[in-house]
């Protein structure tokens, strides 16, 4: 156990966990992280279970699927929220406390300081992610959603989280001040999130244009949906629904039965 | 122990440091002097491998910084000027932290680090988290923390800035310790008496040149250049201080009730000559004797003008 333990934690991931433990802000964010999640599935469930009109009244296994994509969509965005807040000030936050110096002129080397941080901010927003699998149980219940699509879901939050924390981190060490590199996260996440999905739509919609104008015969997928590919979001719904991808990088009005050039999920993962 | 030659950082257009030579043998406490912004937060982050010199060597046991840095901070225990602490730790664990940080085992840390605490005089703090502590302990902590690997070379930037006397004298304590322990120790400081009884040699250093560096006695040797006599009589202390400004190699007078103080630019003999003089006149001389010029009088006498330096560098 303890020469596990040596090799797994270095000290500044050991010092990072116990720091982090230690405060009662950690335990804060995980009660109001599944809170809101606890919440947006209660809420989900009285929608559809208030039986007005359209609703059947009663909570069956398509309800429950919405349900799923719902709180996976919400967790993603959720995620993109956190992790730049719990990357971004690891290395600068360091240095505002004037520790880094200390610390840098200890045995260890720059890369095992940094690549701890992020462990360390890592395993902390997977303990977040982990303490909403409750949550995710109500959609169980139900059925609709096979587990390995959970555990799928799952991974790809990780990568996120790790392409967002590499980022945090990233300029958190190049930026001085924690302010200017929380900032400058929150600003590369933002291009991630919405203006891939904003280009998409509008490359889309001027591609559709064109086609149309031109009368062209049938034609194969538009380049527009490598765009899309490019988006968490895209992505995501990419592993729920596979036809998705397909339906991405295909122009309205055709229809063709071979598959996409490429899953969604599979383009962010190689990008 | 320390090397240094040509040493020049510059900051922009700003030279911090502008080719320092510097030569510390092992065991020796040295000094580091000079007004704020001089230079000496420079030169110790370069030789704490913190910082790339522009040009120049640095060396720390034969290493050089900028190759082996590696090597230099297994000799080196650096405390800088402004230091934060990790709150949520406890004294013990901060202690542990750092020394596993320098690859020290478990078993070996659980025995030295009850020794470092007595040493620094925290043993009754061991549990007590760091954010408790005050400003003098957090210090001695520091202290502690660049002991825990048995460094060789200890670059001590300003470790006595904001303490209370006590605290101070504390710390001088410590370090008197040390220096018997016989760890190489660079010490700098603006203030500079505290320096005073514990250094061997002094560096000064200001706007980046190394304006002096020398034993503290062969310092105070070169630089003087005038002396101060203080002298008591009897009775006519006012018409022996007008009788001494017409005396050759006297520069300034002063006459106050505590007598006649006079700044003298001769050698030994002028100044047994002028002793002579008054009391063959019949003069009632007490007292006769040249004060003792200290630190901080080398230090304004040194940094006191621009030509000046010129001059000494």
């Amino acid at each position: 156990m303890n020469k596990w333990r040596k090799v797994l934690i270095n000290p500044v991931l050991g010092k990072e966990i116990t720091l982090r433990m230690r405060t009662p802000k950690s335990a804060f964010s995980i009660f109001a992280y599944v809170l809101v999640m606890g919440l947006l599935a209660m809420g989900i469930i009285y929608v559809m279970t208030s039986g007005s009109g359209m609703q059947s009244g009663r909570v069956d296994s398509g309800v429950s699927r919405m349900m799923f994509y719902a709180l996976s969509i919400a967790q993603l965005v959720l995620i993109a929220f956190m992790t730049p807040a719990l990357t971004a000030g690891v290395i600068s936050g360091e240095r505002e406390k004037q520790t880094l110096n200390m610390l840098l002129t200890t045995q260890q080397s720059s890369a095992t300081i940094v690549l701890s941080k992020l462990v360390s901010s890592l395993s902390f927003m997977t303990l977040i992610i982990l303490s909403t699998l409750p949550v995710y149980s109500i959609v169980f219940l139900y059925g609709g959603v096979s587990p390995s699509q959970l555990v799928s879901v799952f991974l790809f939050y990780l990568f996120v989280m790790l392409l967002l924390g590499s980022i945090g981190v990233f300029f958190s060490t190049l930026l001085k001040r924690t302010i200017l590199s929380v900032i400058m996260t929150y600003g590369v996440g933002l291009v991630i999130f919405l203006v891939t999905g904003l280009a998409y739509l509008f490359a889309m919609s001027i591609d559709r244009v064109s086609y149309y104008n031109s009368g062209a015969p049938v034609r194969a997928y538009s380049w527009v949906g490598y765009l899309l590919g490019l988006n968490p979001a895209g992505a995501l719904i990419s592993i729920f629904e596979p036809s998705f991808s397909k339906s991405a990088f295909l122009v309205q009005g055709s229809n063709l039965q071979s598959s996409a050039p490429i899953e969604l999920w599979q383009e962010f993962i190689i990008v | 122990m320390i090397e240094i030659q040509n040493l020049t950082k510059t900051y922009g257009g700003f030279d911090a440091l502008k080719n320092v030579n510097l030569s510390i043998a092992k065991g020796t406490v040295f000094g580091f002097v000079g007004p704020n912004g001089a230079g000496k937060t420079t030169t110790m982050s370069i030789l704490a491998t913190l910082l790339a010199p522009t040009s120049g060597s640095a060396k720390v046991g034969g290493f050089e910084v900028t190759e082996q840095p590696h090597e230099v901070r297994k000799r080196i225990g650096y405390m800088p000027d402004f230091f934060g602490v990790y709150d949520q730790f406890k004294t013990t664990e901060y202690l542990h932290f750092y020394g596993a940080s320098y690859g020290i085992p478990r078993a070996e840390r659980d025995q030295l680090i009850p020794q470092l605490l007595e040493l620094v005089n925290l043993s009754d703090k061991k549990d007590a988290y760091v954010d408790s502590l005050s400003r003098g302990m957090k210090q001695r902590l520091c202290l502690a923390r660049c002991l825990v690997h048995d460094p060789d070379v200890l670059i001590l930037d300003e470790p006595a800035s904001g303490l209370d006397p006590r605290a101070r004298i504390e710390m001088r304590e410590i370090l008197k310790e040390l220096k018997l322990m016989g760890k190489t120790i660079i010490i700098s400081s603006h203030i500079l008496p505290e320096l005073a009884e514990m250094v061997d040699e002094i560096g000064v250093i200001e706007h980046g040149v190394m304006v002096a560096q020398g034993k503290v006695s062969e310092i105070q040797n070169r630089l003087r250049v005038k002396r101060v006599l203080h002298i008591r009589v009897l009775e006519r202390a006012e018409e022996l201080a007008e009788r001494l400004r017409d005396e050759a190699h006297v520069s300034q007078v002063l006459h106050d009730e505590t007598g006649v103080h006079v700044h003298f630019g001769g050698g030994d003999a002028e100044q047994s000559r002028l002793l002579g003089g008054m009391i063959s006149a019949g003069y009632q001389v007490v007292s006769f004797h040249e004060a003792q010029s200290n630190l901080e009088d080398v230090f304004l006498e040194i940094t006191k003008g621009g030509a000046d330096h010129e001059q000494m560098a």
